[in-house]
């Protein structure tokens, strides 16, 4: 029985551990390359980041994502989680507070109340979404910040808005990052690439 | 509950019964020695294995030695994975250079994946080489599974044999369901999860510079994101009723689940070949109702609890609403508990997941469970403690719901004054034992483990909520591993010795203590000749059947864990609710 078992083991590890990723990863590199490689966005063949991965963001001309409770910073990376609060915690109660009163002073007599996800850390900590209320809820603020219209944000948000699927399965929901991108280009990106351009590296 | 979240979930269960039913009658032609296909490539790739091996591919085990077969196999998987994380600083395949896994937590690990539990002690992406995650997770991903559907096929098989006493051979089951099931299941849904942008690469990382560097208090100017072979593994991991994440944040990560879609599917999958396995069964047995009786009890008991875990966590966190959160549920939020939960997903789809992943013994998760509203963790937790029968893991799932309505006809067989059969086998004391020892075994080893845990200052020190939500993480730690599921309460630290030894013996006692049984169980069966039906026997399909079956797991797992829940999710809701 163990030549059975040693001689299988070795021929599945080579099927199912190497052959089959193997095989895969040729097949989705030729059919899917941009998704199977992070799906990356770039700028001027430079990566500003990935469609599928929430940056860590508190400039008031931005839309900020979640919360996130990555470790040592936000969005990182390499440390994907969450906070693992329970619901009766203090520091959960505390946290949310916190980020309530953070909400509060940036944008100031706003007078909408603050949707459940802009204070609530998602599970990666790299979330890329937020709920159309959530974004919405930041119109005035960046809208003020870059001198704006409010209903020109509010509008852009608007078109940014992805549906449940089939109106069924998952929830509506705005990319953050694509906002902020589409933000930047609405207010020609060469100003405010020379706002903040000492700090992003473009070519 | 709002008006969306019940036709999701109406679609959920009606898309994986239509997927199930056609999969099923495919399994049980897969599981046929004499069945179909033994020409054509795959069949030659076999009998080349079977040669090169040494197996006699008609042979006919005892079960001594099918259970034997399985064991050595395990164990050989078992080391395979140890030495390769112990290893995978000196071999190629770790574009990261990440030092070798700890001794311990690579042992716990590597118990972990062989019995199908994918408990992680350690965060994915910064722990596991691609090589390891490749050639030692992802293969037992697979292995773990074809010895759980092949433990059923053997169990089947001694229902319905007349006194040969032979279950088949393990070799050939083991070989068959991962060529002919598992491979072409996963290598579909991988490449379908590329497509949603799920990664399949051999690079590392993939690096940008944040839009808006210096805003944070941590001045990060860049975000580095690891990259790997991830479709291949999360495929499987769904399908096998692994749970094994590429990530530390599991299904949570968007890139390991970064869609609507990618969320039904791997949802689906979660359940589809253990709710597959209950037709197969029918169709093993050559009693097709056995197998819908079977699969309407453990839809009976799952979808209550499901929905209970969607409304719970729709209704939100009680703490959070007196400070004037909003967490209502309207067309431009997805509201309730969003804690621990992705913006794409929203608390009916991490519901969902919840009850399927703890149903099945799954064990991946789309969202933090251990930030789940009191109630909303209890139902999950209850579902592994009712033994990860109700569904279960692939095959070792539905062995245990076979155990329970053995316990059934036992039961009903007491009230009436009958011998009791099923399917056409007398039902005798040593039968019975062998039930009773493999529900009572994983039970003992969660609450005599929570017990221990909590006397254990090195254990009970490590949990991350103060009060009654520290007990539960503890309880759902061994509930989890004894039922050899895998999800866990984040909060609770578990890279330490007493963890990671607990842990890895309740993953042993919930795997072997219940397959072996098992298997003694079905050499039992085996060596008896078939009584043909007569009026005074019950039985064994449609409501009455299914009532009976549903009502033996709740009671039995009502009077092993209610104290127990009592202590934990129940006094922590009843606080929230008093504040």
């Amino acid at each position: 029985m163990i030549r059975p078992a040693l001689v299988l083991l070795a021929a599945f590890t080579l099927l199912t551990g190497l052959a089959y990723p193997a095989l895969l990863t040729a097949t989705a590199q030729l059919a899917f390359p941009a998704q199977a490689n992070g799906s990356v966005l770039a700028r001027d063949g430079a990566p500003v980041g990935s469609a599928l991965v929430g940056q860590p963001l508190s400039d008031a001309r931005y839309f900020w994502g979640r919360p996130s409770a990555t470790a040592p910073g936000p969005y990182d990376g390499r440390a994907s989680g969450a906070s693992n609060l329970g619901p009766s915690n203090p520091a959960l109660v505390a946290a949310v507070r916190d980020r309530i009163a953070v909400l509060r002073a940036s944008d100031p007599g706003n007078p909408a109340p603050v949707p459940v996800d802009l204070v609530t850390a998602s599970a990666s900590g790299l979330d890329p979404h937020l709920s159309p209320a959530a974004a919405l809820y930041q119109v005035r603020r960046v809208a003020k910040a870059r001198g704006m219209p409010a209903a020109e944000v509010r509008a852009l948000v608007e078109r940014h808005v992805e549906p449940p699927l089939l109106g069924i399965f998952g929830a509506p929901r705005v990319n953050v990052l694509a906002l902020d991108l589409a933000l930047d280009d609405l207010c020609g990106r060469g100003i405010d690439a020379g706002r903040t351009g000492a700090r992003r590296p473009h070519p | 509950m709002t008006a969306a979240a019940p036709i999701e979930l109406a679609a959920y269960f009606g898309l994986l019964t239509a997927a199930a039913v056609p999969l099923g009658a495919y399994v049980a032609r897969v599981l046929s020695t004499d069945g179909p296909a033994s020409v054509g490539p795959l069949a030659r790739l076999e009998r080349g294995l079977y040669r090169l091996a040494g197996v006699d591919p008609a042979e006919q085990m005892t079960w001594r030695r099918y259970a034997g077969a399985a064991l050595i196999f395990n164990a050989a998987g078992l080391l395979a994975v140890h030495a390769l994380e112990r290893l995978q600083a000196r071999l190629p395949g770790n574009p990261a250079g990440l030092p070798a896994v700890a001794p311990l937590v690579a042992w716990n690990t590597a118990v972990s994946f062989a019995t199908n539990t994918n408990w992680q002690a350690y965060g994915g992406e910064a722990t596991m080489s691609h090589l390891v995650q490749m050639a030692a997770l992802t293969v037992q991903n697979f292995l773990s599974a074809a010895t759980g559907i092949a433990v059923l096929a053997a169990l089947a098989r001694g229902i319905v044999a007349r006194s040969t006493g032979g279950l088949g051979s393990f070799w050939v089951d083991v070989t068959r369901i991962t060529l002919r099931l598992l491979l072409p299941l996963a290598a579909a849904l991988a490449l379908a999860l590329v497509w949603q942008g799920v990664p399949q690469t051999f690079s590392a990382e993939a690096r940008w510079p944040v839009l808006s560097p210096g805003a944070t208090g941590e001045r990060v100017s860049e975000q580095v994101l690891p990259l790997g072979p991830v479709a291949s593994q999360v495929a499987i991991k769904q399908l096998g009723t692994n749970g094994g994440g590429y990530y530390g944040a599991n299904s949570a990560h968007p890139y390991e689940n970064p869609t609507p879609l990618t969320d039904l599917l791997e949802s689906l999958a979660i359940l589809l070949v253990p709710a597959a396995l209950c037709f197969t069964f029918g169709a093993l047995v050559q009693d097709r109702r056995q197998g819908w009786t079977i699969y309407a009890a453990m839809l009976a008991i799952l979808a209550p609890l499901t929905v209970a875990t969607v409304a719970a966590e729709q209704r939100g966190n009680p703490a959070l609403a007196a400070l004037g959160v909003d967490a209502s549920v309207t067309a431009l939020q997805p509201g309730g508990n969003m804690e621990g939960k992705e913006a794409r997903i929203g608390p009916v789809g991490a519901g969902i997941w919840a009850a399927a992943t703890t149903a099945a013994s799954n064990g991946s998760v789309n969202a933090a469970h251990d930030s789940f509203t009191p109630l909303g963790g209890l139902w999950p937790m209850l579902l592994m403690q009712l033994g990860e029968v109700v569904f279960g893991g692939v095959g070792s799932g539905l062995c245990g719901m076979l155990l329970f309505a053995i316990v059934a006809v036992f039961v009903a067989g007491l009230m009436v004054g009958r011998t009791p059969e099923y399917l056409g086998k007398k039902i005798e004391a040593f039968d019975v034992k062998m039930a009773c020892l493999a529900i009572l075994a994983p039970s003992a080893m969660v609450l005599f483990g929570t017990a221990a845990a909590c006397l254990i200052p090195a254990a009970y020190g490590t949990v991350g909520n103060p009060g009654p939500h520290g007990f539960s993480e503890m309880l759902y730690a061994l509930s989890s591993t004894a039922n050899n599921n895998g999800s866990a309460f984040g909060g609770l630290g578990v890279t330490g010795p007493w963890w990671t030894l607990l842990t890895g013996l309740a993953m042993l006692v919930g795997r072997y203590w219940v397959m072996l049984p098992v298997l003694a169980l079905a050499g039992s069966l085996a060596r008896k000749s078939r009584v043909p039906a007569g009026p005074g026997t019950l039985p064994t399909h449609g409501p009455l059947f299914a009532g009976l079956l549903v009502a033996t797991v709740l009671l039995v797992g009502a009077l092993t864990f209610i104290p127990a829940l009592a202590l934990g999710p129940v006094v922590e809701h009843l606080q929230l609710l008093a504040r």
